[in-house]
């Protein structure tokens, strides 16, 4: 090692004058470019508050705490126009968007990963009719996408006098989807403990059939004693109670109103539309990025899987999958961003979600648009950033492993 | 390229200086411009709507003529920058347009703490509720339960919690960006009630799929003096689209109208000679010249002749002159004396 570290000292140029040194110059440019940055901003914020002064707009935060006086469709914590602040307006906008995001993300991935299979079938009409659902998902934009859940699909539903009953509990109409609501008794706590004693038994069981596997090589029925245990002495709990006479839980039905249907739990319409739309269009490009995951999986993996006698569902699940994860997951990650942030096109069908309460109604009401907007920003980025980072943890897990 | 993300950055801050330093009067910007930047409603017949051919017809559309009119003698020396009832106030603040003239009501926060100033009222209103004929609905009291449209970031989404609150009844409110989408959505039976103006409702209710289906109920819950606003700090500006709106008032109540304007003029009333610039210098202290009010009327019409146009008896909107009208026929429309 010291001989060539030697080397290389001797053959480096003679010394040159300082001003002409490429390393020098490269400092100094980046310097005077940060300093100019610091100064653009530092000129851009007084420039701000002189306007803001001079127009006599307020500023600050403090208008957080002001009470708003407005009502919000949808909210999943408290919230009231008689005490409800614009901090409290900004939260279920928030909770709004994070939950209309994460059942999103959720469905979109399912459906994305069988229409990405499904292109690669070897029955034809299964693969053309993927291949058409990703062209024109893919291609239409997904506001008029939204635009025809919301209006040429949900509003079609008859009026709430004509609901449709389902049977259940269930009734749809133009206002949304009704069900029953669960009022949980003061047993449902041994229910949860089933549940709990459940899952603990599933994960002993596994490491234990795992241990045997590798010892002995025989395999066990994993899946079906998890299912019994996770779901199956739950519900059999809850039937030994509902018997004895102690039901845990009891529904409270819709019932007709003078305008709606009452009672019960309704999800909006508003809510299904923006659901529907994100999930068919993300899963298009989903299903892309799954295709093209699978197809960088070398077809030597699956013609040696296949000379092991596995069978074609086995090759794809214990040998493409886990190697095309690699290649998938960080286009995938993009992906459940952009849902992210397109969940915000709600302002165009009346979802509540953080654009339409906190950038819309919060920001109009109170003309603070500096402050409202740079707290907007912050959160999607947050957003995107923890996704991001998530997601992240996940690709060093699934990443090949050099030996 | 390190040169140029150098240069680039320098140039960005030698901008941010120099509009910085530019806070001109608006006059003055109007005038090099050659024309007036107006935000205009997005579409409502009869105060702010494009036709099939792009012309914008009005109530607000032609306040914002009569403007153009006292400036530049030419009343289509505007551009009409159509805004969402949620972006308008920003798009006055940050200077996108001169004037806003939307139907916007005038409250204390706004004109206190949006940096806005309010100089004129050109519409009492008060915000009122329509329902299908067929819910058998006839007073607003009997809405408990109902599910209302109405557009985000309005003054009256506000009346309308305060009035479900104050009497005790429930309600779910569904919330749009405009009043297209918000109007649309009742249409198609997602709400039962919508609400808004009650000129706006007036004008929608022309959208309907069937509008004898739909009715009016008798409550008014809010006063909504609707009127243009303007940027705090220029009170020149603010002087002159005050003064504008008052020529036009008085103008009606002096029987000056379009077309008898002229000969006007010669008419020995004082009233009449220093509202259309023969004695004083009224039209130079709001720096334009001393006939502007001459080319407002002669341009665009006086106050009643507008409203009659566009949204009175004369139109399809047929609203009775009621509150609007002149303060000497029981109404509140009263021009502050020229003198």
């Amino acid at each position: 090692m010291n001989s060539v570290q030697t080397v290389v000292s001797q053959t480096s140029p003679p010394k040159k004058s300082f001003l002409y040194d490429p390393k020098v110059r490269g400092i100094f440019y980046q310097v005077v470019l940060v300093l100019a940055i610091v100064y653009l901003f530092y000129v851009a914020a007084t420039n701000a508050v002189e306007n803001l002064q001079r127009a006599k707009i307020a500023s600050g935060f403090g208008f957080l705490n002001n009470t708003a006086g407005f009502d919000i469709s949808q909210t999943l914590i408290q919230f009231s126009a008689a005490g409800g602040t614009y901090g409290d307006a900004f939260i279920v906008g928030l909770l709004n968007t994070l939950v209309v995001s994460a059942i999103g993300i959720f469905f979109t991935t399912i459906l994305g990963f069988l229409i990405g299979i499904a292109r690669l079938s070897k029955n034809w009409m299964v693969a053309k009719v993927a291949m058409v659902y990703v062209e024109v998902l893919r291609n239409i934009p997904l506001l008029v996408q939204l635009l025809f859940w919301y209006i040429a699909v949900l509003g079609t539903l008859p009026q709430p006098r004509n609901s449709l009953e389902m049977g259940a509990g269930f009734y749809l109409n133009s206002r949304g989807l009704f069900m029953a609501k669960p009022v949980w008794g003061s047993n449902i706590s041994v229910v949860v403990a089933a549940l709990v004693i459940g899952l603990v038994g599933t994960f002993v069981y596994r490491r234990w059939a795992k241990a045997q596997q590798e010892q002995t090589g025989r395999q066990y029925p994993v899946g079906k004693v998890t299912l019994g245990l996770v779901l199956g002495l739950p519900v059999l709990t809850w039937i030994v109670l509902a018997v004895t006479g102690a039901n845990p839980i009891t529904f409270e039905l819709p019932r007709k109103g003078t305008f709606n249907l009452t009672g019960g739990m309704q999800i909006l319409p508003e809510f299904v539309a923006l659901l529907l739309g994100l999930v068919t269009y993300t899963a298009a490009f989903i299903a892309e990025v799954v295709r093209a995951g699978i197809l960088a999986v070398s077809k030597g993996q699956s013609e040696a899987a296949g000379s092991l006698g596995l069978t074609p569902g086995q090759t794809l699940r214990l040998v493409v999958i886990p190697q095309a994860m690699r290649v998938i997951v960080p286009p995938l990650t993009s992906q459940y961003l952009n849902l992210t942030k397109n969940s915000s096109l709600a302002v165009a069908i009346g979802y509540p979600d953080l654009v339409q309460v906190f950038m819309g109604t919060v920001l109009n009401q109170t003309g603070q648009a500096i402050e409202v907007v740079v707290i907007t920003m912050g959160v999607y980025l947050t957003i995107s950033l923890v996704t991001s980072f998530i997601m992240n943890i996940y690709n060093r897990r699934v990443a090949i492993v050099e030996r | 390229m390190k040169k140029a993300l150098v240069s680039i950055a320098f140039g960005l801050t030698a901008s941010l200086l120099a509009t910085g330093a530019s806070a001109q009067a608006t006059l003055n910007s109007v005038k090099q411009k050659g024309f007036l930047t107006c935000g205009s409603n997005t579409g409502l017949a009869g105060f702010g709507q494009p036709d099939a051919q792009g012309n914008w017809t009005g109530l607000d559309v032609d306040f914002c003529r009569a403007i153009a009119a006292a400036i530049f003698d030419d009343p289509t020396k505007v551009r009409f920058i159509p805004l969402a009832a949620k972006d308008r106030f920003t798009a006055l603040q940050s200077g996108e347009v001169d004037v806003l003239s939307r139907n916007s009501t005038m409250t204390m926060s706004r004109d206190t703490q949006l940096g806005l100033d309010f100089p004129a009222i050109n519409y009492f209103d008060g915000q009122g509720f329509m329902v299908r004929k067929k819910l058998g609905v006839s007073s607003a009291k009997e809405l408990n339960g109902a599910s209302i449209c109405t557009q985000q970031g309005t003054t009256t989404e506000l009346n309308l919690a305060d009035y479900f609150r104050a009497n005790n009844m429930k309600y779910e409110v569904v919330a749009f960006a405009t009043s297209d989408e918000t109007f649309k959505a009742y249409d198609a039976g997602r709400c039962d009630a919508f609400t808004t103006d009650a000129s706006g409702l007036y004008a929608e209710r022309l959208r309907a799929s069937a509008p004898d289906d739909h009715i009016v109920l008798p409550e008014i819950i809010s006063k909504e003096p609707l009127g243009p606003a303007v940027r705090h700090g220029d009170n020149q500006w603010g002087d002159i689209v005050r003064w504008t709106h008052n020529a036009m008032l008085n103008a009606e109540e002096l029987g000056v109208t379009k077309a008898n304007v002229d000969q006007m003029k010669t008419s020995e009333n004082p009233e009449i000679k220093r509202l259309l610039g023969t004695e004083g210098k009224f039209g130079e202290a709001v720096g334009l010249t001393n006939d502007w009010a001459v080319r407002i009327i002669k341009q665009v019409g006086n106050y009643g002749e507008v409203f009659e146009k566009n949204v009175g008896e004369g139109s399809r909107l047929k609203i009775k002159r009621g509150q609007n009208a002149q303060w000497t026929k029981g109404g509140l429309q009263y021009g502050i004396p020229i003198r």
